[in-house]
């Protein structure tokens, strides 16, 4: 019979395919994306930010989004969170007799919720069909609905929970922000950052917003200093106010290997929504993961070879011979 | 060899209809009612979906676990033409046509899931394909296993209709078949599991590892098992017949014997990774791990002893055990153990149910009438005399 | 500045010519055309083209008909504040005809009209007050035997322009209600668009501001044309944004603070009248910045604390109850935020709970059952093979 060599035989081949792969993975290992130097990006400082909302409104007029509604009365845009019509979001962080704003207890804070554009996204390594991409140069995590199937994979994959899916349409899109990269041919950029009255949200090549992060939790906390409005690097709308009191953190400086989206808080950052994440991000891990498994279809291959070869063997007395054998 | 001494199969024959077909029958006809609301009106009519959960029993249930549960054809389909273990030829064909129907509905059940199914022909397209995506290399690996796995149980229908050329001419090149069908639910499956890696932290920790591909490949190969383990029990309980235990005992100790490098590096992994202490906070989420951990070990003191695999109510309570644990660990990584922030609650709505149940129903209906009707399951006068 | 320049280098005799003829001293005339440029939306320095418009006497000739309608926005106009409104009227433009304010009658009233059209050919203004009945040939309104649709088609023939004063004539206005039994208006009241069957400027309003109806008279004689108008041929200046956008309430608005019934502590404090049934989020005028009468700031019925009846808006005034609740036509966040995590996603139906457990129930029963089933049949099988062997069966084993 030979059963039990054959056995041992049938595993040792796929064993050692397997392991071939397995063994071939650090090499193949892929390090975290970094921004692209042109990135652009989006600083806010919830120490500037009123909560005026002017961005909320005109993220939806930019976009051309529907109004969505969660009071009863259906007078007003309310949205609780980002959604499929919503791609940017003013939330506020709630403590105690909320006396004073940027604190922890017994204050309040505000924040922007939108989309990261992450260094190294999630969403993008997750589409199967390319629908979510970055591009090369402005590093803008743009959104094609001709391609997405709707498997909502990116709505499951990112960190900070952006992608999100119209579930409400039988043609449902997953709606994200793009920085408004639709209106830059007609001169324009991001519309929040463009309405942002206080310069809470800016604009602007992320290399250049996070020398200004920096610049900013760098300073006396009350000293009047200058900060600028609208796109850094445009037309001078700067103004003087005092400093807030800022955390020493930047975030999505380095988080996820950095985003081009950055952000400063005077409240911890866990406590207003954002995710505390490793320096590595998980598309990183994933893709090493697939590629160490089908980089190239090598180990399918290998394994598809070994597995043919025995099955060569062992097909041979087939059901033909069994089926006119009869018993 | 030892295939030569096995019975051939025979179709069972007798009634179509019987309570169980029927009650089938209406479980589908609900689930279609409730599909042309979600194709008229969108997910969000029917299901419970939301972006804290968007992926709801459909994608869990009816594809992770539903394939998972399909996995038979591919552990017996191993066991017997690579390992070489011919004597459980008997099992391949069952086993098959249940893993055939597991697959194709999970691929048809991704439809009814995808928000803009129209555009689902991207996933072929050249220019759209991503090649660093898990998903992508899940949804064409799936679709090609579906292919083969039809190629694989054309002979049955071939026998039917007479075709003997046709079957003769396939057999020539069915060992490749069978070695690529052994090959693409080893990728997919494992895959499934790496589906969960890009979603980082947003994994619970005690099932957010690295080596998902690992559990999820070595789960489903030991599911495949156990769902064989129940199918034939279910079959011979239901069709009246006599049960293969001379097949099934020796081949629950294969299955035990994946099973024990399963636990070994599902228990290891959570040890190494430092995340075992989150096991003994109370949360939900460790309870569910308990759970979990305790089907995959129960089978284990149940069937440890040879004369205990000898009797087929324990064989086929295992069999349960290992389905419902490999269910459960499905269920924790892509449900219980996701969090993507505070704030989301998700339970599959009564529609959501309607259909994963008409899913289940379209199964089973299918395995009787191609049962009853096609030459599937072992000739009974033969396996009798046995 | 070249242009602030030429209304002081006017000729004196010019200025002193129009003194004269407006009964208006320099200093308010030229205020007066600094008024209009600015209801107007036109650039700084354009009160000086409207100065020379107005000095170079043109004064075209202007017919004015009256039809279904109240003679609210002829008396609205009359009534403006402004110094010497009615001398603008007649002394500005060349009023030919105007069956209120002419002396003449009777015959003698519609040859002036015969003769003005004649004389003016292609040049005259036609302004129409009120709506066109159009139910049986027009019968509902006939004046000097002719009816209004002849009257208007005869009018507007040989017209530069032609303005719908009010809402009547606008769109149909208050004669055009229909009832909730009806699917019609007791005579089919039309506006003038619609009978002449091509666009016109339309002034809605009931009655409109007269400075809009002025502002785009001198328009018309400043730069030879008539405004920039919206696709229901309203001047853009004037009708272009909601009430509700420009509201001196909207603050209240935004957060949520409302009057929920006249007289109510919210209604003395000035919160917003939304819930009264202030159609201000869905008409579009300018009454929230123009404000009515030259009585100062708030005059308006908004600012005196009643809703806006949506008057001017074709669908809304005269049409949708006064008290009925608008629709929100520009949907804006309000100053009120949602919460860092707020709870999203259905819970639990008892439906669906009670059908996962109905399920799971089910397959532990059937497992159960089946489990029951084989070890019975296992521990007979064993007791006949046990008796075969002449040993004791191994109950142990079920």
């Amino acid at each position: 019979m030979g059963t039990r060599r054959d056995f041992l035989k049938g595993f040792l081949a796929s064993g050692a395919a397997a392991t071939a792969g397995v063994v071939a993975s650090p090499v193949l290992a892929r390090e975290t994306r970094q921004r692209p130097p042109e990135g652009l990006g989006l600083l806010y400082d919830a120490t500037l930010c009123v909560g005026c909302k002017a961005c909320v409104a005109a993220c939806k007029q930019a976009n051309n989004n529907p109004a969505e509604f969660s009071t009863t009365d259906h007078l007003w845009d309310t949205p609780l969170d980002t959604s499929g019509y919503t791609f940017n979001i003013i939330k506020m962080y709630r403590n105690g007799t909320m006396d004073v704003k940027d604190q922890e207890t017994n204050g309040y804070a505000f924040m922007k919720t939108s989309c990261m554009h992450c260094a190294d996204p999630s969403c993008v390594s997750a589409c199967p069909v390319s629908a979510m991409t970055k591009d090369p140069v402005t590093g803008v995590v743009g959104y094609n609905a001709d391609k997405c199937i709707g498997c909502r994979y990116c709505v499951a994959a990112c960190p900070f929970g952006i992608p999100k899916y119209q579930y409400d349409s039988p043609t449902g899109r997953i709606g994200k922000c793009e920085l408004c990269r639709h209106r830059y041919k007609d001169g324009h950029y991001s519309a929040c950052a463009e309405v942002c009255p206080t310069g809470a949200t800016l604009y602007g090549k992320t290399s250049d917003l996070l020398v200004e992060a920096k610049r900013r939790i760098a300073l006396k906390p009350g000293v009047p200093a200058k900060f600028p409005r609208g796109k850094l690097g445009g037309p001078d709308q700067s103004y003087e106010t005092p400093a807030g009191k800022y955390l020493q953190h930047v975030y999505g400086e380095k988080e996820y290997g950095g985003t081009q989206v950055l952000k400063l808080s005077g409240v911890s950052f866990a406590k207003v929504g954002m995710p505390d994440l490793p320096p590595d991000a998980a598309a990183a891990m994933s893709e090493t993961i697939q590629h160490a498994l089908y980089g190239n279809l090598i180990m399918p291959f290998a394994v598809l070879g070994a597995m043919t070869y025995v099955a060569k063997r062992n097909v041979k007395p087939d059901d033909e011979s069994s089926d006119k054998e009869g018993s | 060899m030892a295939n030569n001494q096995h019975a051939a199969p025979a179709p069972v024959g007798g009634s179509l209809v019987n309570a169980v077909t029927l009650s089938c029958g209406v479980l589908i006809a609900l689930m279609v009612a409730v599909l042309a609301v979600r194709f008229l009106f969108g997910l969000g009519a029917v299901t419970g979906l939301n972006d804290g959960y968007p992926w709801g029993i459909w994608v869990v249930v009816d594809v992770m676990i539903g394939s998972a549960f399909a996995c038979g054809g591919f552990s017996v389909a191993m066991l017997v033409y690579i390992f070489n273990k011919g004597e459980y030829h008997p099992l391949v064909r069952p086993a098959l046509l249940a893993s055939l129907f597991g697959y194709t509905l999970a691929g048809a059940g991704v439809i009814f899931d995808l928000g803009r199914w129209w555009n689902v022909w991207n996933m072929f397209w050249p220019g759209s394909i991503n090649l660093n995506s898990v998903m992508f290399e899940v949804a064409v690996c799936i679709s090609l296993y579906i292919v083969v796995m039809w190629i694989e149980f054309s002979p049955t229908f071939l026998e039917q209709m007479g075709r003997h050329d046709t079957k003769k001419k396939l057999n020539k090149a069915m060992f490749f078949i069978i070695a690529l069908g052994t090959v693409l639910p080893m990728m997919h499956q494992s895959s499934l599991g790496t589906l969960l890696v890009v979603m980082g932290v947003q994994i619970h920790p005690l099932w957010n590892t690295p080596l998902q591909p690992a559990l999820y490949l070595l789960t489903a190969i030991t599911m495949g098992y156990a769902v064989v383990l129940f199918e034939s029990c279910v079959a011979s309980s239901a069709y009246r017949r006599k049960i293969e235990m001379s097949l099934l005992t020796p081949m629950s100790k294969v299955m035990l014997g994946f099973l024990a490098v399963y636990l070994v590096v599902r228990v290891g992994d959570v040890v190494v990774r430092g995340a075992l202490p989150k096991a003994f906070v109370p949360s939900i989420e460790a309870l569910m791990f308990w759970l979990e951990t305790a089907c995959f070990i129960a089978p284990l003191i149940l069937i440890g002893a040879e004369t205990n695999r000898r009797n087929p109510a324990k064989l086929v309570l295992a069999g349960i055990l290992l389905m419902l644990g490999g269910a459960l660990l499905r269920l924790n990584g892509f449900l219980i153990g996701y969090e993507t922030g505070d704030g989301f609650t998700y339970f599959p709505t009564l529609a959501e149910i309607l259909v994963t149940a008409g899913m289940f129903a379209i199964e089973v209906l299918g395995y009787i009438i191609i049962t009853r009707r096609f030459p599937v399951l072992p000739r009974e006068d033969v396996q009798a005399a046995h | 500045m070249g242009t602030t320049n030429e209304i002081f280098e006017t000729d004196r005799t010019t200025l002193q010519d129009i003194e004269r003829r407006l009964e208006m001293p320099r200093r308010e005339f030229l205020q007066f055309c600094a008024t209009l440029a600015v209801t107007m939306g036109l650039p700084a320095g354009a009160e000086a083209a409207v100065a020379k418009a107005i000095e170079a006497a043109k004064r075209p000739s202007v017919i004015w008909l009256h039809f279904q309608e109240c003679t609210g926005c002829t008396e609205s106009l009359l009534r403006a504040e402004h110094p010497t409104l009615e001398k603008l009227i007649l002394d500005v433009i060349s009023l030919d005809y105007h069956e209120t304010l002419m002396a003449a009658a009777g015959y003698q009233a519609e040859a002036a009209r015969k003769d003005a059209m004649k004389a003016n050919k292609g040049k005259y203004v036609l302004v129409v007050e009120g709506a066109i009945p159009t139910k049986q040939n027009g019968i509902y309104c006939k004046i000097g035997g002719h009816t209004a649709i002849d009257l208007l088609k005869e009018c507007a023939a040989d017209a530069a322009a032609v303005i719908a004063i009010g809402s009547c004539a606008s769109w149909g206005g208050m004669p055009s209600t229909i009832s909730p039994l009806s699917d019609s208006s007791p005579t089919g009241s039309s506006g003038v668009a619609e009978v002449l069957g091509k666009p016109v400027v339309t002034i809605p309003g009931c009655p409109p501001n007269p400075y809009n109806f002025l502002a785009t008279v001198v328009h018309f004689l400043t730069f030879g044309k008539l405004p920039e108008v919206d696709k229901l041929g309203r001047p853009k200046f004037a009708y272009s944004r909601l009430i509700h956008e420009n509201c001196e309430r909207r603050a209240h608005f935004d957060a949520g603070r409302f009057a929920m019934e006249f007289g109510d502590a919210g209604h003395r404090q000035g919160y917003c009248l939304y819930k009264l049934g202030c159609k201000g989020p869905e008409t579009y005028a300018n009454c929230s910045t123009l404000g009515f009468g030259d009585a100062g700031e708030n005059n308006w019925p908004v600012g005196c604390g009643h809703p806006c009846i949506g008057c001017s808006e074709k669908g809304v005034g005269f049409q949708k109850p006064i008290h009925q609740v608008a629709r929100m036509l520009n949907v804006a966040p309000p100053q009120q935020y949602p919460r860092i995590v707020e709870e999203q996603g259905k819970a639990a139906t008892f439906a669906s709970a009670a059908a996962v457990a109905a399920v799971a129930g089910a397959a532990a029963g059937a497992a159960i059952m089946l489990t029951r089933n084989l070890g019975l049949s296992h521990a007979a099988e064993e007791a006949e093979r046990a008796k075969d062997a002449g040993k004791p069966a191994d109950k142990a084993q079920v």
